[in-house]
C-alpha cells in the first residue's frame, strides 16, 4: 500500500499514525497476534528498569488487593488516545479494545524502607484485543534491565526482610498462561479482576483525589453516576468488619469462587455482596474438598474461627489444601487476621 | 550437547493440520510438558515417552481436541511426589481433549480434573498414590466436574481419599471398564444427570459405588443413573475420608449406596462380600436450607444383581442391632424408608416414585421423615416386587467422534 502513495502523503500518513497514540506505548505491537518476547518492546515504560511509566500510562491503586506473597504491586492501565472506559456498577470497567493493564510484582531489600533496592520480579499484562483480553507475564532479568515472556511459569527464589525485621524467603512463583486464565475468567472470559468500580473507588494510596472522578475528569471514564458503590479498604480499621473481611474475601477468593468462576461448582460464592447465608459459607458443608476440608464439617462455622475451613485453607500452605490453590506460598498473616475476627463475630 | 526435552517432531504438509508435539522425562520436564499443553494447537497430540517425569507443579491444559498420550500407564508415569503447588495433578479446562495411556503418582490434591469440559475422555489411564490408602492423599483419582460427554474408560484409581473416580455436576456420563481399589469411594457420581457405569470393578473401598446428591450447588437434582454388569466386591476398607466431607459417612463394608437422587438402575451386578449393605438407598440426612433441593431417593430400581456373603457385620451406628433383629444377616438391599421430608420455607412434601426390589426382600427402616435419628428405626422386610419387564432407559450414547477418538491410539 505504501508504494502507491507520494512520499509527501505517506510522510502525512506517518504522522497521522504517529499521533494516533501518545508518543512512547507501542499500541500496535499490543494489539499485534505474536506477543513481543521482550517487555520493552511495548515502550510502556520510560526507563529500561520498568519503574517510570510511559506518557499517557497511568497508575492506580485498589482499595483492597490481592495477597500475593508480600510482593509490592505497581499496577497501570494504559488506553488508546481519545478512547475512553465505560463506566459499570458491577465487575471491572468496560475497557475499549486497545486498554492494556500492567501490573510489576515487586520487592524491596527491606520492607522497612520499601522504596530502597526494589527488585521487580515480574510484570504481567492484560490486553485488550478486539477477541477479548489476553494475559502475558513477563519475567524480569537479574540485572532488572528488561523482562521476558514466559508463558510455562518459573518458580524463583526471593528473600527479603519483612516489615518486622525477620528475613524471608519465599519460592514465588510464576504463573503460566493457563493459570492467568484461570483465575481471570468469568463464564469462560478471561476478564480483569482488580479495576472494578467498587474497587477504584478511593484516593490513590488511599490519599488525595478519587481515582474514578479523575479518570471521569481526565477524560478516560465514562457513565460515572454521582455515588458509584465503594468496595471497602481492607486494612481501614475505621470501616465495619464485616465490609472490611467480605472485601478481602471478595479480592482474594471470588473471583473463582463465584457462580461464572473457576470454583463455581462448590457452590462457595465469597463476592461481598452475595446475599445467601449457605453460598456465603456459612454453615455450608463441603463438596469436593476432599482432606482440604481437615476434618472440619463448615465452611464458615460462626463464631468459630478455627472450627471453619476456609480459615484453615487460608492458614495452609500445602498443596491440595491451601486456597488460592496458587499465588501464594506463605499465608497471609494480616488477612488470616481479619477473616479470624469476622468469623469470631458472626453469630 | 544436551538433548532438548521437547521437540516438535512431525510437520505435515498441510499448514494447520494436527502435530504430534513430543516430551521426553529429564531434568526440564516440568516446564517442557506444560509449554507443550500451551503450545498445543486444536487437533495436535502432545506424546510423552515413556519414563518418570518429576513434576514440582500442578499441569494445566487449555486447548480444544487436544490428545495427551503416554506410552502406557506402566511406563509412562506423572510423579507428583515433589509438588509444590497446585490442586491437581493435571487440569483441563478445554473441550474435546483426551488423555490417554499414562498415569498420575501422588498428587498433592486431585490426580486428573476437568472443569467445564464438553467432550473430555479420560482412558487407560491409572491414578495412584503409592504409599496406599491414606488420609492424607489427594482426594479424587480423575475428577470430571461441570463437564458433559464425559467417558472414563479403562481407569485404575488406587488410594484416593475421597473417590477413586468421580464425576461430579455432569451430564452425559459412561464410566466403563474401570477399576477402583482402596479408596474411600470407588465410583462415585453426585449432582450428575444421564450416566451408565457399567463393567467396572469397585473392590476394597469402604464403599464401592455411590450416587450422591448435594444441596446448595449449581447443579443438583441427580438422576437418570444405571449401574450394570459391574464387580462390587468386598468394600470392606475402613473408612479414611477428613470427617465432614460426605463420603466420610459412607459406612465400611458399602456396595452400591444411592442418595438422594431419582431414576436410578441398579441392575445385573455382582455384588459379594461387602459386609454392611450390599446396597443401601438413603435421604441426605443433614438439615439444608437450599428451597431447590430434594433430599430422597425416588424411582430406585433394583433387578437382576447377585448378592453373595453381604451384610454379615455391618458397620454403621444400629447395624448389628438391626442385623439381629431380622436374623443376623442384613439382606443385601436396605432402604432407610424416608419418604417425606420439610422444605425450607415450605410444607411436608413426598418422595415421588417408589422402590421397586425385584431380585432380594427389602429391609425398610421405616424412618418415614428426612432427619429422623436412625435410633427410630423399625426395621422391617419388603417381600420383591414383582416386577414387569424393567422400561430400561436407553444406553448412554457419546458422539461418534469422541468415541472415535478415545479409540484412535
Amino acid at each position: 500500500m505504501m508504494k502507491l502513495l507520494r512520499p509527501a502523503a505517506a510522510l502525512a500518513a506517518m504522522l497521522l499514525l504517529g499521533a494516533a497514540d501518545p508518543p512512547g506505548v507501542d499500541g500496535a505491537r499490543l494489539l499485534a497476534e505474536e506477543p513481543a518476547p521482550t517487555l520493552s518492546a511495548y515502550r510502556l515504560f520510560a526507563d529500561p528498569r520498568g519503574r517510570v511509566p510511559a506518557a499517557g500510562v497511568v497508575r492506580y491503586t485498589l482499595n483492597t488487593p490481592l495477597f500475593s506473597d508480600y510482593a509490592e504491586k505497581f499496577r497501570y492501565v494504559w488506553m488508546p488516545t481519545g478512547k475512553v472506559a465505560r463506566y459499570t456498577a458491577m465487575g471491572v470497567l468496560e475497557f475499549p479494545v486497545g486498554t492494556t493493564i500492567v501490573k510489576s510484582f515487586a520487592y524491596p531489600a527491606d520492607f522497612r524502607a520499601p522504596d530502597k533496592d526494589v527488585r521487580l520480579i515480574e510484570t504481567r499484562l492484560l490486553v485488550r484485543r478486539a477477541s477479548g483480553w489476553v494475559p502475558l507475564s513477563y519475567v524480569w532479568n537479574a540485572d532488572g534491565t528488561d523482562a521476558v515472556l514466559k508463558r510455562a511459569g518459573a518458580r524463583l527464589p526471593v528473600q527479603f526482610i519483612d516489615a518486622a525485621g525477620a528475613p524471608l524467603q519465599l519460592d514465588y512463583a510464576v504463573p503460566n498462561t493457563n493459570q492467568c486464565k484461570q483465575c481471570h475468567q468469568q463464564a469462560g472470559a478471561v476478564t480483569p479482576i482488580g479495576p472494578t468500580a467498587g474497587n477504584l473507588n478511593g484516593g490513590l494510596d488511599g490519599q488525595g483525589d478519587n481515582q474514578l472522578t479523575h479518570w471521569a475528569s481526565t477524560g478516560k471514564l465514562t457513565g460515572l453516576p454521582a455515588a458509584p458503590p465503594r468496595l471497602a479498604r481492607w486494612d481501614d480499621t475505621a470501616a465495619p468488619l464485616a465490609d472490611r473481611a467480605r472485601a478481602y474475601l471478595e479480592v482474594n477468593c471470588g473471583h473463582c469462587h463465584s457462580p461464572a468462576g473457576f470454583a463455581s461448582n462448590s457452590g462457595l460464592y465469597l463476592q461481598h455482596d452475595e446475599p445467601d447465608p449457605a453460598h456465603q459459607g456459612i454453615g455450608k458443608r463441603p463438596v469436593a474438598a476432599g482432606r482440604g476440608s481437615g476434618g472440619l464439617m463448615f465452611a464458615i462455622s460462626p463464631g468459630d474461627p478455627d472450627a471453619s475451613i476456609l480459615l484453615h485453607r487460608m492458614q495452609s500452605i500445602e498443596p491440595g489444601v491451601m486456597m488460592p490453590q496458587f499465588g501464594r506460598t506463605v499465608p497471609h498473616a494480616e488477612g488470616v487476621a481479619l477473616v479470624r475476627a469476622y468469623i469470631a463475630s458472626l453469630r | 550437547m544436551r538433548k532438548p526435552a521437547l521437540l516438535l517432531a512431525l510437520t505435515l504438509a498441510t499448514p494447520g493440520a494436527a502435530r504430534t508435539i513430543m516430551v521426553a522425562p529429564g531434568g526440564q520436564a516440568q516446564e517442557a510438558l506444560q509449554s507443550a499443553l500451551i503450545m498445543a494447537k486444536p487437533g495436535d497430540r502432545v506424546q510423552l515417552a515413556a519414563g518418570r517425569y518429576a513434576l514440582v507443579d500442578g499441569l494445566s491444559l487449555d486447548v480444544a481436541n487436544v490428545t495427551v498420550a503416554g506410552a502406557g500407564p506402566g511406563k509412562t508415569i506423572l510423579d507428583f511426589t515433589g509438588q509444590k503447588g497446585e490442586g491437581e495433578g493435571l487440569l483441563i479446562t478445554a473441550n474435546a481433549v483426551v488423555v490417554r495411556d499414562l498415569a498420575v503418582e501422588n498428587a498433592k490434591g486431585n490426580g486428573i480434573k476437568s472443569k467445564g469440559s464438553d467432550g473430555i475422555s479420560f482412558v487407560n489411564l491409572r491414578v495412584e498414590w503409592t504409599g496406599g490408602p491414606k488420609a492424607t492423599n489427594g482426594a479424587y483419582g480423575v475428577y470430571p466436574v461441570s463437564s458433559q460427554h464425559v467417558l472414563i474408560d479403562k481407569v485404575v484409581v488406587k488410594g484416593a481419599s475421597d473417590a477413586g473416580i468421580y464425576v461430579g455436576q455432569s451430564q452425559q456420563i459412561i464410566v466403563r471398564n474401570s477399576r477402583a481399589e482402596g479408596n474411600v469411594a470407588g465410583i462415585e457420581i453426585e449432582n450428575s444427570y444421564f450416566a451408565d457405569v457399567h463393567d467396572n470393578v469397585a473392590t476394597n473401598n469402604a464403599g464401592g459405588i455411590l450416587v450422591f446428591d448435594l444441596p446448595d450447588l449449581p447443579q443438583q437434582g441427580g438422576h437418570s443413573i444405571r449401574l450394570f454388569r459391574n464387580q462390587v466386591i468386598a468394600n470392606n476398607h475402613p473408612n479414611f475420608a477428613a470427617p465432614g466431607n460426605i463420603v466420610a459417612s459412607v459406612p465400611p463394608g458399602t456396595g452400591v449406596m444411592v442418595m438422594a437422587n431419582r431414576d436410578v438402575h441398579v441392575a445385573d451386578n455382582d455384588i459379594r462380600d461387602n459386609a454392611g449393605n450390599g446396597v443401601m438407598i438413603v435421604a441426605y440426612q443433614n438439615k439444608f436450607t437450599d428451597a431447590n433441593y430434594h433430599p430422597l431417593p425416588r424411582a430406585i430400581v433394583v433387578t437382576g444383581n447377585r448378592y453373595a456373603g453381604n451384610g454379615g457385620k455391618p458397620a454403621f451406628p444400629g447395624g448389628a442391632e438391626i442385623a439381629a433383629a431380622v436374623g443376623g444377616t442384613l439382606p443385601p438391599v436396605m432402604w432407610d424408608g424416608i419418604f417425606g421430608y420439610r422444605a425450607p420455607g415450605g410444607g411436608e412434601r413426598a418422595a415421588g416414585g417408589g422402590m421397586q426390589v425385584s431380585d432380594a426382600p427389602l429391609l425398610s427402616l421405616d424412618l418415614k421423615m428426612q432427619g429422623t435419628s436412625p435410633a427410630a428405626a423399625q426395621p422391617r422386610l419388603i417381600p420383591p416386587v414383582k416386577m414387569m419387564p424393567a422400561p430400561l432407559r436407553a444406553d448412554i450414547k457419546l458422539p461418534a467422534a469422541q468415541e472415535a477418538r478415545a479409540r484412535g491410539k
